[in-house]
């Protein structure tokens, strides 16, 4: 599809091609597709991304390394405590610091509550995508009261800026653990209502099960992650396997798609696996806060960093499945390379092969359940 | 198993293609011959006990001092939970690399956008397109001696400090409406360069 615009087509029955976007309010931001379609049915979608892209990586070579850490936030506005922590591990590898357990077991816990927010977002916008306005409503006020914790932990409900080369920024303050606690209660009981709510609903469900499936070899094939991995029935999570930070200190299980409505892999299985993960992220900061050491969030790191010449490779698992820092030094105090893999990248590239045969409006259930967050994907 | 083994098996099975593992500073790597790269990623992919099934990124290097464009290949198993790091070289001036697209899909995008930042060519990729770029961008940005050129369909990504033209509006302002002259109780004091009559003069 070299040069496409949109067509008006007179007759019924001839093809067509739509611009599904760039200002749609399913798509998650800005990002268009390109669909071929008789009306009801497509031939194919095609995605067509870029509209957000900011240049972040050239960027990160011109700030020096503790300058790129508030354009981390801007990768993914939506959970953006992960791209702080995937980028400051890498550094953390290329200068050697051993972060204290104090300040890993605070990203872990910024980490899982950042998880909540996101997954809530998710969880909601596709409830509304689907056509269900109602439980947007009630993920945005619990995702408000998480941002707010957040914002009493570190200062900002967004772009958080609290993860640093060798630490956190800020310790929690006084009083901060029972407050935590207190929404953890909350929430628990508000995501039985979510599911009694939402996720059981006859009508969401019939609209998702069976929808759009992504069998396990395909996810594999083609690079997708997280919770759009595990939908389909893959057992992996980065957290357990591959752990880093404090993870290995905590006991939770890794919720993986198990076809509970339709088939392993479908859209229903996207959306399933993030609502069980809030339930293992809420159990997360339970027990990070039973077990946080005491000791200094802060290493010692110089003021001025300059790594030796080599390469470094993180990898985190974000909300939106793993998240790659890839970072080269080449001896002086700016990065020579700065490259971040994002979760919503690797989605965007099965849509075109996946859209074939499904319906517009099940577009619109694939594109919510595969998560994406338009700045992810252009960085 | 280790990097080191896996490279060992990749030295044994490509001899000479498969250059030696890097000194581990902190991540190693090895450098593949371009034209064996698809061999041997097919053989990574396929080889029971190695089953590097995840290609987890791929992305480019430019280094203009060795006029040399590195394609970087992370690659992991999910299985076994072992990776590998690989890397192709490319001449700076015609950069072709062989597509890996038909061992793992997820290496179609990943190169798509090595291809929109770097302007490698992937030979045998199905559908090399620009992603994040417009389709008729000029240049590769990514690339060490990208230079800017001054904006895009006459969108200009240059401005002028936005002070100075505030600072040109205020003037106008002030050319346009004259301050009213100071009353005279209120004026200022005598400017010291304008002296007093002398007394004298009244003699």
């Amino acid at each position: 599809m070299e040069k496409l615009i949109l067509r008006r087509v007179g007759n019924t029955g001839e093809e067509m091609l739509l611009n599904f976007g760039p200002q749609h309010p399913s798509t998650h931001g800005v990002i268009n597709f390109l669909v071929d379609t008789d009306g009801e049915v497509m031939k194919r979608a095609v995605p067509d991304v870029g509209y957000l892209h900011r240049s972040l990586e050239k960027i990160g070579e011109i700030t020096g390394y503790p300058g790129f850490m508030p354009y981390t936030d801007r990768i993914d506005y939506v959970a953006a405590m992960f791209a702080n922590e995937g980028y400051a591990i890498a550094v953390e590898k290329l200068i050697k610091v051993e972060v204290p357990p104090r300040a890993q077991w605070l990203r872990a816990i910024s980490c899982e509550l950042c998880r909540i927010a996101s997954h809530l977002v998710s969880t909601g916008t596709m409830a509304t995508d689907i056509g269900a306005s109602t439980p947007l409503v009630h993920a945005l006020r619990e995702r408000e009261r998480v941002n707010d914790l957040i914002e009493a932990l570190c200062g900002a409900r967004l772009t958080y800026n609290y993860h640093r080369i060798g630490g956190v920024a800020f310790d929690m303050p006084a009083g901060w653990r029972d407050k935590v606690l207190a929404f953890l209660d909350h929430f628990d009981t508000m995501l039985v209502e979510f599911d009694r709510l939402l996720s059981f609903n006859s009508i969401y469900v019939k609209r998702l099960a069976n929808v759009a499936v992504i069998t396990k070899e395909q996810a594999v094939d083609y690079g997708l992650v997280g919770p759009n991995l595990r939908g389909s029935g893959m057992d992996w999570d980065v957290r357990r396997d591959v752990p880093y930070g404090a993870y290995p200190n905590f006991k939770f299980e890794v919720p993986v798609g198990r076809g509970s409505r339709g088939t392993v892999g479908d859209t229903f299985d996207r959306y399933y696996v993030r609502v069980l993960e809030m339930k293992q992220s809420s159990q997360i900061v339970r027990q990070a806060l039973d077990s946080i050491p005491d000791g200094e969030f802060m290493a010692k790191v110089p003021r001025k960093i300059k790594p030796e010449a080599g390469e470094a490779f993180s990898r985190v698992e974000s909300a939106r499945g793993e998240m790659a820092y890839y970072v080269v030094s080449d001896g002086t105090d700016k990065a020579y390379r700065v490259r971040a893999r994002t979760g919503s990248y690797m989605a965007m590239g099965i849509i075109e092969d996946i859209s074939p045969g499904l319906m517009v409006a099940d577009l619109v259930a694939l594109i919510a359940s595969l998560d994406v967050v338009a700045p992810e994907i252009d960085r | 198993m280790t990097v080191n083994e896996i490279h060992e098996k990749l030295k044994a099975e490509f001899g000479d293609a498969v250059g030696p593992l890097s000194e581990p500073k902190i991540d190693p790597f090895a450098v593949v011959k371009a034209d064996r790269i698809v061999d041997v990623a097919r053989f990574l992919k396929a080889a029971p006990g190695l089953e590097l099934d995840h290609c987890n990124d791929l992305t480019g290097l430019d280094w203009p001092k060795r006029n040399v464009i590195e394609v970087v290949y992370h690659l992991f198993s999910y299985g076994h939970r072992h990776g590998i790091v690989l890397k192709v070289e490319a001449d700076r001036a015609n950069p072709v690399v062989p597509s890996v697209t038909g061992v793992w899909k997820a290496a179609n995008w990943l190169e798509r956008e090595c291809y929109d930042m770097f302007g490698v060519v992937f030979a045998g990729h199905p559908d090399l397109r620009r992603v994040l770029l417009p389709d008729d961008w000029q240049g590769f940005p990514l690339r060490k001696d990208y230079q800017e050129h001054g904006g895009y369909h006459g969108i200009t990504n240059e401005r002028e400090n936005p002070l100075v033209e505030l600072r040109r509006l205020d003037e106008k302002h002030r050319a346009e409406n004259p301050r009213p002259a100071p009353p005279p109780a209120a004026a200022a004091p005598p400017a010291p360069s304008t002296p007093p009559a002398p007394p004298a003069a009244k003699a």
